[in-house]
């Protein structure tokens, strides 16, 4: 390599080189990141599918018992340990809209209409959406942590080496518990949501409260009401479905399980923004 | 080498070249059995040996379904079946059959973390024995008396040793009187009474069930203690199988009247070498080293 201009050649060649494997190197992760994408959406769709068939064949086949202490167990889990935060978040958001609309509906010399806007954005979509939130922390997160320590600990094996199917014994029963959980907590949220918007108007804004309570069951009908809870049910769905799958696919100890809880938390969040869209959306052309 | 000798009615397994691969990284495939062959025979305690990474877990894995075989047959020989069942050509439901017939000791002991001892003994009897609580209570003081665990059966699994875990395990696995019990590693991490205790243990349940046992373990003395009869593996493939007298000859001979490498590689691995035949990037062990330089 003593010759100047071969080796300049050589850099020329190895920078365009580099350029074209470059760019077919970005193309090549894209294409892993979308077969990645296809796997987790296939895998978390496949378990839901297996869920829904432990539960029908728990309820329909005799020789299969339902596992009612694991779904009240964990039921009492989900619900009990995510009420406060959801509280909490409720109210405030409750708050926060009515001060945030007050201004542009005095404008049109309006303000009692806060309270139609209040109830509409969180029974139709803060309640459902903010509590899918708050769950994907609290028991997204804690169900994966604890499915993945368990794979860690060689119990999911052990259940496999017993003849107990691991999707019946522990998928099934958390899919059912967040989903029904979420809707108990979401009828909550919504109650205390709209309480937090009539705190605001009654006492900063000074709308009168018989006038705020009127205007608030006047505005909401009961498709309002039910399609919150529909979406509710979903999202729990989803976020103990994504919290399983991530949890029974760890690998790699301590770390893994980490990794798994993160993972977990964000996909949730993303998959509960995407899912809302789509409702939305439906609802919308249904004119619902 | 293993033959088919005998009936097939006094076999309890017949592993015939098994083929196990996996998928690497970069697209291709390490096989890490190559066409594996012996029998495990019925009552026997039977010890797989060999160093690490080669093969012992996964060949485990096969053998109680957990894995699928890439090629080659695993049949086990039930009592009241009068036909080998092949798990490599199983589907889920036929092996679960199969697995109600046989119990596993995990390294870890693998306890439900949720349950009590007790709980965790019950639960394969309340799923696939159909007898009344009052019986499965029977049962499960039986068992954990059994292994000498009755006094801590109310306990979580987290409030016990490593030690304990593994005989509550092992009450679990033999709960519903299995035909066969494979053991993972049974003395990796305790103390040398502790293990010898479960060594113990191990026998007197062999003795009592007439299970037959397949034990995979690292620990020289234990595997020399319990052993009817030994399979050392080395790479994927059988280096050797045969009752313990000959694996006994092998590891007390003078290594210049061994003949041939292969006996040379074990009597290296049975002294104590306990990592064992560990495999370098250019596929030579570092014993194969220490032997070719030496000739
Ligand atoms: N799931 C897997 N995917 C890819 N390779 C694997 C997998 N499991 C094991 N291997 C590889 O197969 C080989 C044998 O592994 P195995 O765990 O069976 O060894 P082992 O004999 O049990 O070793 P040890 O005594 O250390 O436990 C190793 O080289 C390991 O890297
Ligand atoms: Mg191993």
């Amino acid at each position: 390599m003593s010759d100047p201009s071969s080796e300049s050649a050589a850099g020329r060649s190895h920078i365009a080189y580099r350029a074209i494997s470059g760019v077919g190197s970005i193309t090549r992760d894209q294409a892993s990141r979308l077969v990645s994408i296809l796997s987790f959406v296939g895998g978390v769709t496949y378990l839901f599918y297996d869920a829904l068939v432990w539960a029908f064949r728990g309820v329909f086949q005799s020789r299969i018992r339902f596992g009612w202490p694991a779904l009240v167990h964990q039921m009492v889990r989900v619900g009990v340990r995510s009420i406060s935060i959801v509280f909490l978040v409720q109210i405030f958001i409750g708050m926060i809209l009515a001060l945030q609309m007050a201004p542009t509906l005095q404008s049109y010399g309006q303000l009692e209409r806060v309270a139609d806007v209040v109830g509409i954005a969180v029974v139709r979509e803060l309640g459902p959406l903010l509590t899918g939130i708050v769950l994907s922390g609290f028991a997204g997160a804690s169900i994966a942590a604890e499915i993945g320590a368990m794979v860690e600990a060689e119990e999911i094996k052990a259940l496999r080496a017993h003849a107990l199917n691991p999707v019946r014994f522990l998928v099934t029963p958390r899919v059912l518990a967040t989903a029904g959980m979420i809707v108990v907590l979401t009828v909550m949220a919504d109650y205390i949501g709209v309480f937090g918007g009539f705190l605001t108007s009654v006492f900063i804004l000074d709308v009168p409260p018989s006038l705020y309570v009127n205007l608030t069951l006047d505005a909401l009908k009961m498709t309002d009401f039910v399609t919150g809870l529909v979406k509710a049910c979903v999202f729990g769905a989803v976020i103990a479905l994504i919290a399983c799958y991530e949890g029974l696919n760890v690998s790699g100890g301590a770390e893994g399980v980490g990794r798994a809880t993160t993972a977990t938390v964000v996909k949730s969040i993303v998959a509960l923004i995407g899912i809302d869209a789509m409702f939305t959306a439906v609802f919308y052309a249904l004119g619902i | 080498m293993a033959s088919a000798r005998g009936s097939a009615t006094d076999l309890a397994i017949s592993v015939r070249d098994v083929v196990k691969e996996f998928p690497t990284g970069d697209g291709g495939v390490i096989r890490v059995l190559d066409g594996v062959t012996f029998d495990i025979r019925r009552g026997e305690t039977l010890v797989i040996m060999g160093g690490s990474g080669c093969g012992k877990s996964t060949l485990l894995n096969c053998l109680i379904g957990e894995y699928s075989v890439n090629g080659g047959h695993i049949l086990f020989f039930t009592k009241n079946m009068r036909e080998p069942a092949d798990i490599a050509l199983m589907d889920e439901d036929g092996l679960n059959e199969l697995r109600k017939r046989y119990g596993i000791l995990f390294q870890s002991g693998a306890l439900f973390g949720s349950m009590t001892l007790a709980e965790n003994v019950a639960l394969p009897l309340i799923e696939h024995s159909y007898v009344d609580a009052s019986i499965i209570d029977i049962v499960v003081t039986l068992k954990l008396q059994q292994v000498k665990m009755l006094a801590h059966r109310n306990k979580m699994p987290s409030q016990l040793s490593g030690g304990q875990k593994k005989r509550a395990g092992l009450a679990r696995a033999t709960a519903l009187d299995p035909e066969i019990l494979f053991y993972d590693e049974p003395s990796a991490g305790l103390d040398p009474v502790t293990s010898a205790a479960i060594d113990e243990l191990m026998m007197d349940l062999s003795r009592k069930l007439r299970v037959t046992s397949v034990v995979v373990t690292h620990e020289m003395d234990s595997a020399f203690r319990i052993a009817d009869r030994m399979v050392m593996l080395d790479k994927g493939r059988v280096l050797k199988i045969g009752d313990r007298c000959e694996f006994e000859r092998i590891r007390d001979a003078d290594p210049g009247t061994l003949d041939g490498r292969d006996e040379r590689l074990m009597h290296q691995f049975l002294r104590g070498a306990s990592e064992g035949p560990i495999t370098d990037a250019d596929g030579m062990t570092e014993f194969e080293k220490l032997i070719i330089a030496g000739e």
